[in-house]
């Protein structure tokens, strides 16, 4: 009998540290992967991984070897036309045999970029490693809660409403059972006895008579067991657990007039891809809307939100007031977590700023879980800046921050959700 | 056993196979195996599955592997051409150790699951317990512990010292690894009790070595001085990893340990790298013969052996030289050839066999290879059994390429002449020291800058390859001083070929982040 192990279930995975260790050392490499495939992505699309690929030659694993000058004798197989003493012209076989002689390279080092899968959990952990938050993202948020009631079992005590019968009565059947038991055998003796001694009736007379009148007693105390007791009964139990609402909804509210270039677009998507990312970790269900404004407001889709331009002036307050209303419309604050992310270069029509802020303040972030501004500039604050850094004071929920270029993304990211009330 | 000898019953058949089954079939080759007197190591059989068996690939296919980021490149790119299609994995690999562990797909057919027992589990097996090479070199009792043993040593090391310069060590050692064995010196052997017990030990005394041989004695100079001017290494060394683990003056006791577990592990894979056409040959040959004698016995179903042959013939397969997928000479086509030739020249010599195998044409066969298996590796197994029959059935011819020569040369044919230096070109190929530059310890200055020196011996004017540079700055990593290399040249004279510069005595925080 030969020893036949079976290591089909042993733990998997065990690679994994390696594997590890790899993403370890070519974490720089892996994250400039990662960072250019974001561009190409849809702010949504972060179900799939991604293949990664680096420049073989930054991962190659030196040892001495032989250059490929100098003098080689190699030996082939299948000779169909030469001589000994033949010469004959670079390469040999078509290319089949040539260049480096027997295992100069053991590695099979090519030129090719070393290409792997990075699975969608890596993908995420490189992506947030690169923000800089992984404690940021382990924080809970604060999730509206409702209750639920839950069967949980039986009890003994509660309201008649929930009296469960088919309980209550086996309880009741099996509690006459038990206490009717010993009487009930004490009735089958007395029967057997009252037989034996019926053989010879007429000398047992009294004794007979004796034991049916306990029979009769006994068969009184059996009835007098009653059918069902307080005991007996058994109650529905109903808990209340609290359920935290499992959706979300993030609108992404966007200036699109004149002085938003690309650029600066491409900024304010890293930025919402991000508080997507970061929504998803949390909450099962989440719903964007995208918002664009110039002078006045419109609902769109990703697509357009992201590259059709249009130029004018700039009315913030029409695409917050737009918001106001989708909320009330479809998503009531108290089914839905609902998070705001403006992006803007700044500019607004002067007398547009303090209606802004007047939304916000009295309406809009009432019903937000969390608003967020960032403005994108370079230069000085703009008015609207101005009147939102005043809600700070007064709205936990609120918060701002200034972009200035593609790298300030993800600490001003950071900076933001710190002042997330716990 | 013998009671399974009376009971000829054909064997199960069909793809899908069961413990039982295999336990049949290993039984039955066992006791073939055993009527041809193959002495093998107990066998222990594992089933894996392929993911498993991408695990085994990427820890050079060992059980456990201390951790390192090139396992899992390995296994990452195995992976992926696995996925693709582009590759099979291998059906199985087998571990010199005592129990030999053979790894069994679970993908593997029935037929399949048989092939592999027999091939490795006892082709190997016995190649393992015989070859001069792998009694010389390893130790199979003990290779698995101690690879436990380093795994969990370097494991502490990284929570002591950090993985990163853990890992930059391990980079440096593996870049050395191929001149880090001892060639011709026999090793003692592993113990995991010794080593253990020795581990610390060992640690104070290299150290106080080290300190002796760099210590600067201000007051007693005089009486040493005539003493250590002369040159040190006192002659040139082979195995540069020892070198640097007994003599880096810089490195710590752990970084020396590991230096050690590299320059072991190295070594353990020393004899696989030799004997690639005679092990992978001699395992063909008898999983050929042990499944062909069983199938005389009438216990194997012709399906069995139409499915078994089909495999054998694709894995035997010799492209030609122009044939668009030819990728060298297959070891084990060349191995399973030489070694069925063998059987023939014993069994049914012709003329030119007795004029040239006087001493085996006409012995008895399994006596040769019992012989031949023992006392060889690859090269002189070819200088000494390539038959020119063999050599015109390959139709083997010999190419010359000299770079400062406008064609190619053919130096040799399968034809009378050309037998025996087309022998000598073939085993010339599989001798490492032609296969891999001849690199050695020159001298060390350290009397001066503490610098160490390397000597190059070209062979047939090669060069060395692009990559001795990042190999260098290894070297200087470890050795913690100037490092060069010297090329020998033709005329005996020496050209300085490479010069990695280092910092006298820089502080340990900078060796550890090898800025150079």
């Amino acid at each position: 009998m030969v020893r036949i192990i079976d290591r089909r279930f042993d733990s998997k995975k065990k690679s994994t540290a390696n594997r590890q260790r790899f993403m370890r050392r070519f974490k720089r490499q892996i994250r400039k992967a990662v960072a250019d495939a974001i561009d190409g992505r849809s702010i949504r699309d972060l179900d799939s991984g991604e293949e990664i690929s680096i420049p073989s030659k930054d991962l190659s694993e030196p040892s001495f070897q032989h250059g490929k000058e100098g003098v080689w004798e190699q030996v082939f197989t299948g000779n169909d036309r030469f001589a000994s003493g033949d010469a004959i012209d670079r390469p040999l076989g078509g290319g089949g045999g040539s260049g480096g002689g027997g295992g100069a390279s053991n590695e099979g080092e090519s030129e090719d970029d070393f290409v792997f899968q990075l699975s969608r959990d890596e993908f995420l952990d490189v992506f947030f490693d690169d923000l800089a938050l992984p404690n940021l993202v382990r924080t809970e948020l604060a999730k509206l809660t409702e209750f639920k009631t839950q069967r949980a079992g039986f009890t003994s005590d509660g309201v008649p409403t929930n009296i469960n019968v088919v309980r209550s009565l086996r309880g009741a059947i099996g509690r006459r059972k038990a206490l009717g038991a010993p009487l009930a055998a004490r009735v089958r003796e007395i029967d057997a006895e009252i037989e034996a001694l019926e053989e010879n009736a007429a000398a047992h007379i009294d004794e007979i008579k004796a034991l049916r009148e306990e029979r009769s007693r006994l068969l009184i105390r059996i009835e007098a067991i009653p059918f069902i007791d307080r005991f007996d009964l058994r109650y529905n139990n109903r808990v209340r657990i609290p359920k935290p609402i499992s959706q979300a909804v993030m609108f992404c509210v966007m200036d699109v007039s004149g002085s938003m270039d690309e650029q600066k677009k491409a900024t304010a998507k890293r930025f919402f891809m991000l508080l997507y990312l970061f929504l998803r970790r949390n909450y099962e269900h989440i719903d964007v809307v995208f918002i664009r404004h110039h002078t006045i407001a419109k609902e769109v889709d990703e697509d357009e939100f992201f590259h059709s331009r249009e130029s004018g002036g700039t009315v913030v307050s029409s695409a917050l007031r737009l918001m106001t209303d989708i909320v009330r419309d479809r998503y009531p604050p108290g089914a839905w977590n609902v998070y705001g992310a403006q992006a803007s270069d700044g500019d607004n029509w002067d007398n547009d700023s303090p209606i802004c802020y007047q939304i916000l303040d009295e309406e809009l972030l009432a019903l937000c879980r969390y608003f967020a501004y960032i403005e994108i500039t370079t230069g000085e604050a703009q008015n609207l800046w101005r009147q939102y850094d005043g809600l700070t004071h007064h709205h936990p929920n609120f918060a701002l921050q200034r972009i200035e270029s593609f790298e300030d993304i993800y600490p001003v990211f950071r900076e933001l959700f710190k002042k997330e009330p716990a | 056993m013998s009671d399974t000898v009376l009971e000829r019953k054909t064997l199960p058949s069909g793809a899908e196979w069961t413990f039982e089954a295999i336990d049949q079939y290993h039984d039955e080759i066992a006791r073939v195996a055993a009527n041809y007197k193959l002495d093998t190591y107990p066998v222990q059989i594992e089933m894996i599955t392929s993911e498993q068996m991408m695990d085994a690939y990427a820890s050079v296919g060992m059980p456990v592997n201390y951790h390192h980021w090139s396992f899992g490149k390995q296994f990452l790119a195995t992976e992926k051409r696995y996925k693709r299609g582009q590759m099979g994995l291998a059906y199985e690999i087998v571990i010199n150790s005592d129990p030999c562990i053979a790894y069994l797909m679970e993908e593997n057919t029935l037929t399949m699951q048989a092939l592999v027992i027999a091939h490795a589990a006892y082709g190997h097996n016995a190649f393992f317990k015989g070859n001069y090479l792998f009694r010389t070199w390893t130790s199979p009792d003990a290779i698995v512990d101690y690879l436990i043993f380093a795994r969990n040593y370097i494991a502490q090391c990284e929570q002591r010292h950090g993985v990163d310069a853990v890992e930059e060590l391990l980079d440096s050692c593996h870049a050395l690894m191929n001149v880090g064995v001892d060639r011709y010196k026999r090793p003692p052997k592993l113990s995991l009790a010794k080593e253990q017990a020795r581990q610390s030990e060992r640690e104070n005394y290299l150290q106080s070595q080290v300190n002796e041989l760099w210590r600067t004695l201000p007051t007693r100079e005089t009486e040493t001085t005539e003493k250590k001017t002369t040159r040190f290494p006192p002659e040139p060394q082979e195995n540069i990893l020892y070198f640097i683990e007994k003599h880096a003056p810089l490195l710590e006791p752990w970084q020396r340990e590991i230096v050690r577990i590299v320059r072991k592990v190295a070594q353990y894979f020393f004899p696989q790298r030799q004997t690639q056409v005679m092990n992978e040959g001699w395992a063909s040959f008898w999983h050929y013969t042990l499944l062909n004698t069983l199938y005389d016995e009438g216990l194997l179903a012709d399906s069995f052996m139409m499915e078994f042959l089909h495999s054998h013939s694709s894995v035997m397969y010799q492209p030609n030289y122009n044939d668009p997928w030819y990728n060298g000479i297959n070891p084990y086509a060349l191995g399973f050839a030489m070694w069925q030739d063998i059987k023939r020249i014993c069994q049914e010599p012709t003329d030119e066999d007795r004029a040239w195998f006087p001493d085996i044409a006409g012995s008895d066969w399994q006596e040769t290879f019992d012989f031949a298996m023992r006392n060889f590796k690859d090269e002189s197994f070819i200088a000494q059994f390539l038959s020119p029959r063999l050599m015109r059935s390959f139709k083997l011819f010999s190419v010359q390429d000299d770079d400062s020569k406008a064609k190619l040369f053919v130096s040799a044919i399968h034809e009378e002449r050309g037998y025996r230096e087309l022998r000598e070109r073939l085993s010339n190929q599989y001798n490492l020291g032609c296969r891999e530059p001849n690199i050695q310890v020159w001298s060390v200055d350290f009397r001066g800058d503490r610098s160490l020196t390397l000597r190059y011996q070209p062979y047939n004017r090669r060069p060395l390859g692009k990559s001795v540079e990042e190999v260098m700055k290894h070297l200087a990593r470890l050795w913690g001083f100037a490092v060069r290399l010297e090329t020998v040249q033709p005329d005996g004279s020496t050209t300085l070929t490479y010069e990695c510069r280092k910092e006298k005595r820089r502080g340990d925080k900078d060796r550890h982040n090898g800025g150079n």
